[in-house]
């Protein structure tokens, strides 16, 4: 049996009469990255000050490591690191001061805690500068150092609120590397929260779009697709051309459109100048390529559109306006 | 100002669940053998490093050095304007008061206000200035919710920035006190007795809690409110109240009820209560009353007193004990506000969602 790292039952909260988060019920096994996708004011803090107890939880339990985070809160936070967005640091302290502080206030003895404090910091790559003041810090280094803190109580969970936000894409890419790498090195828990798809996508191995204090949907991202575009699962774009094909063998478009609709399976097609858009049940590619040059057009490209979050996302979205 | 917030911190007490605060309190006293528990093993270190980072926080801070150097110079230029004109503020005294280190810290020739006179004007700044941002600033950094990540209670940052605080009043306080001490040894030539030196003990303890009183005060204001500017004007505005405007507002009420030269014996002790009722309510009014019977041993009173009660005294000085017992109930209510404002604090701050920012 896998070992349960979160679980959360019915968990609800209330803000005066407007519901936060609604009856989420949520599992997250021990060494996985798990990402929470949601716009902006979905509950997703919200949800993570319940999980460390930071909030008071109107319904519902939340079990960190089997310990109820609500009646054990400090238990909760020896396990669990917690990176805020947009965490601030003491300025006038080096790095290397702010890490220690939090060395010793998770009561780790003193030279154990400077060899990983130093550790730590080479490893996130902050160890040329760590005795510069923090206020000095750009902001990819002090997500670095939030990264840091996080580390160096050795949690078996680590939860990051939109840990990316204000980094440059390199920044970005680098953060998550090394979140990936230390959790699959470490075995550690992480739960990422943010409302940049791609990021999820990148790094996470299971992930829960969560609007409006509601998880709509929650799996790997490639079930989530079949979930949600069972009945036209494949989408191939391609452009034809039409440049030196005057002789009379040629097709006109619209000619072409009505042949494309009658191979099998495909269920809608969109021609715009030479631009098309094939809707699919399954893969047609073969015969459409083919079925285009016999028709005397060249064809430019042809792509198999592959389905995103940002997809996921909108599609889940669009069904939460509409209802 | 005061009352409104004292108004919504008692509704916010009605509102929190007491039912739930009884399951918590069960909870707590029936999980004895319960291993996951927090109780019993209270995290001292992490408190210890707490207390340490404000302590330094404090000490390395422009604000505490400004303040702390504007104390002392006002403290040593009274005690110069004391000693100049061959001490004759501290040694002239008719009614046969010979506390010379006492008078030190009581009387001057009139250029300057005497120490305690500094010290009770200047001491609730310093409180304020200390306590205005403790909460709202980590909240503004956002260090409040990284520390709040940390297994340490949440009380404890409360509690380690009290603590802090009053280390470094104590500090500062003790220091004055015996530079002043020393001064004194050195321009006079003879010691202290063993009394003077405790009523100047017992004085630095008294006002360590009424500048602790403040303390609290704008710990309370800094919990409450998110501006650090908010919590500071409104903790010198309380201050202001204090000092200004309440012995104006007393005076007012105390006028409506004067009685006419001719009233009964009973309506003027009546009246002389009431004068002194009103003015008790003051924290700076009780401070005075404390430094008064302390520093001046031959203070039998701070109320009224009736002819009966003179009768048959003695006109000498009371001894340490006796001063004591006669400041006890200023004491007293100066602990009780100070712990009002802590309980306060505690009652907003332990219910608080933690954000990261703002």
């Amino acid at each position: 049996m896998e070992e349960k790292s979160i679980e959360i039952k019915g968990l609800t909260k209330k803000y005066g009469g407007r519901i936060a988060v609604d009856n989420l019920n949520l599992t997250i096994d021990k060494g996985e990255i798990f990402g929470l996708l949601g716009p902006n004011g979905a509950g997703k803090s919200t949800t993570i000050l319940m999980i460390l107890g930071l909030t008071e939880v109107d319904s519902g339990s939340v079990k960190v490591c089997r310990i109820d985070s609500s009646r054990y809160p400090l238990e909760v936070k020896k396990k669990v690191g917690y990176l805020p967005e947009d965490v601030g640091f003491y300025n006038d302290y080096s790095g290397l001061q702010n890490l220690m502080y939090i060395a010793r206030l998770n009561d780790i003895p003193e030279e154990g805690a400077k060899k990983a404090a130093l550790d730590i910091l080479a490893e996130v790559g902050l160890d040329d500068v760590m005795h510069n003041k923090v206020a000095s810090y750009s902001r990819g280094m002090r997500q670095r150092l939030g990264l840091a803190d996080v580390l160096i109580k050795n949690p078996e969970v680590i939860i990051l609120d939109e840990p990316t936000l204000g980094l440059d894409p390199e920044g970005v890419k680098k953060f998550l590397q090394l979140i990936v790498r230390l959790s699959r090195k470490k075995g550690i828990t992480v739960l990422f929260s943010s409302h940049h798809l791609h990021q999820i996508q990148q790094v996470c191995d299971r992930v829960g779009i969560f609007v409006k204090g509601k998880m709509l949907a929650e799996g790997k991202i490639s079930s989530l697709a079949q979930q949600l575009f069972s009945k036209n699962a494949f989408t191939l774009e391609g452009v034809v051309s039409t440049v030196g094909q005057e002789d009379n063998s040629t097709l006109s478009l619209k000619e072409l459109v009505q042949k494309m609709n009658s191979i099998p399976e495909v269920v809608h097609v969109e021609m715009k100048d030479s631009r098309f858009v094939v809707e699919s049940h399954k893969d047609v590619s073969a015969e459409l390529s083919r079925m285009v040059v016999q028709s005397g057009y060249g064809l430019n490209f042809l792509s198999k559109k592959e389905y995103g979050l940002d997809d996921i996302y909108h599609q889940y979205f669009q069904e939460d306006n509409n209802t | 100002m005061k009352n409104k917030v004292l108004r919504t911190e008692i509704l916010k007490l009605k509102e929190l669940k007491l039912r739930d605060w009884a399951r918590q309190l069960h909870s707590f006293v029936f999980t004895g053998e319960d291993a996951k528990t927090d109780k019993g093993t209270f995290p001292w270190a992490p408190f210890k490093a707490m207390v340490q980072k404000e302590i330094s926080d404090h000490f390395r801070n422009w604000r505490f050095i400004i303040l702390f150097v504007i104390i002392s110079l006002a403290c040593m230029g009274t005690l110069f304007a004391t000693l100049s004109d061959g001490m004759k503020a501290i040694a002239v005294d008719s009614s046969g008061n010979n506390f010379f280190f006492l008078n030190l810290f009581t009387k001057s020739n009139g250029t300057l206000p005497p120490f305690f006179g500094f010290v009770g004007f200047l001491g609730p700044l310093f409180g304020i200035s200390l306590g205005f941002d403790a909460i709202s600033s980590e909240q503004h950094r956002g260090t409040l919710s990284r520390v709040m990540a940390q297994p340490v209670p949440r009380d404890s940052i409360l509690n380690a920035k009290f603590l802090a605080g009053i280390i470094v009043i104590s500090v500062m306080f003790f220091t004055l006190s015996f530079l002043v001490l020393g001064a004194g040894l050195i321009a006079i030539g003879i010691p202290p007795t063993a009394e003077e030196f405790m009523r100047i003990m017992v004085y630095t303890v008294l006002s360590i809690v009424y500048v602790s009183f403040w303390l609290n005060l704008a710990i309370l204001f800094s919990v409450r409110f998110k501006q650090s500017a908010t919590s500071a004007l409104l903790g010198i505005a309380v201050w202001l109240f204090f000092t200004i405007f309440y012995p104006l507002i007393a005076n007012i009420i105390i006028k409506a009820y004067e009685p006419s030269k001719f009233a009964s014996p009973r309506a003027i002790y009546f009246y002389e209560k009431l004068k002194f009722y009103l003015v008790q309510l003051m924290p700076n009014e009780l401070f005075d009353g404390i430094t008064s019977a302390i520093l001046v041993p031959s203070v039998r009173s701070l109320g009224p007193l009736s002819m009966e009660q003179l009768q048959g005294a003695i006109p000498s000085s009371l001894p340490l004990g006796q001063s004591i017992l006669l400041v006890w109930p200023q004491f007293t209510g100066l602990l009780a506000l100070t712990l009002l404002c802590f309980l306060l604090s505690y009652v907003v701050f332990m219910r608080r969602e933690i954000r990261s920012r703002g």
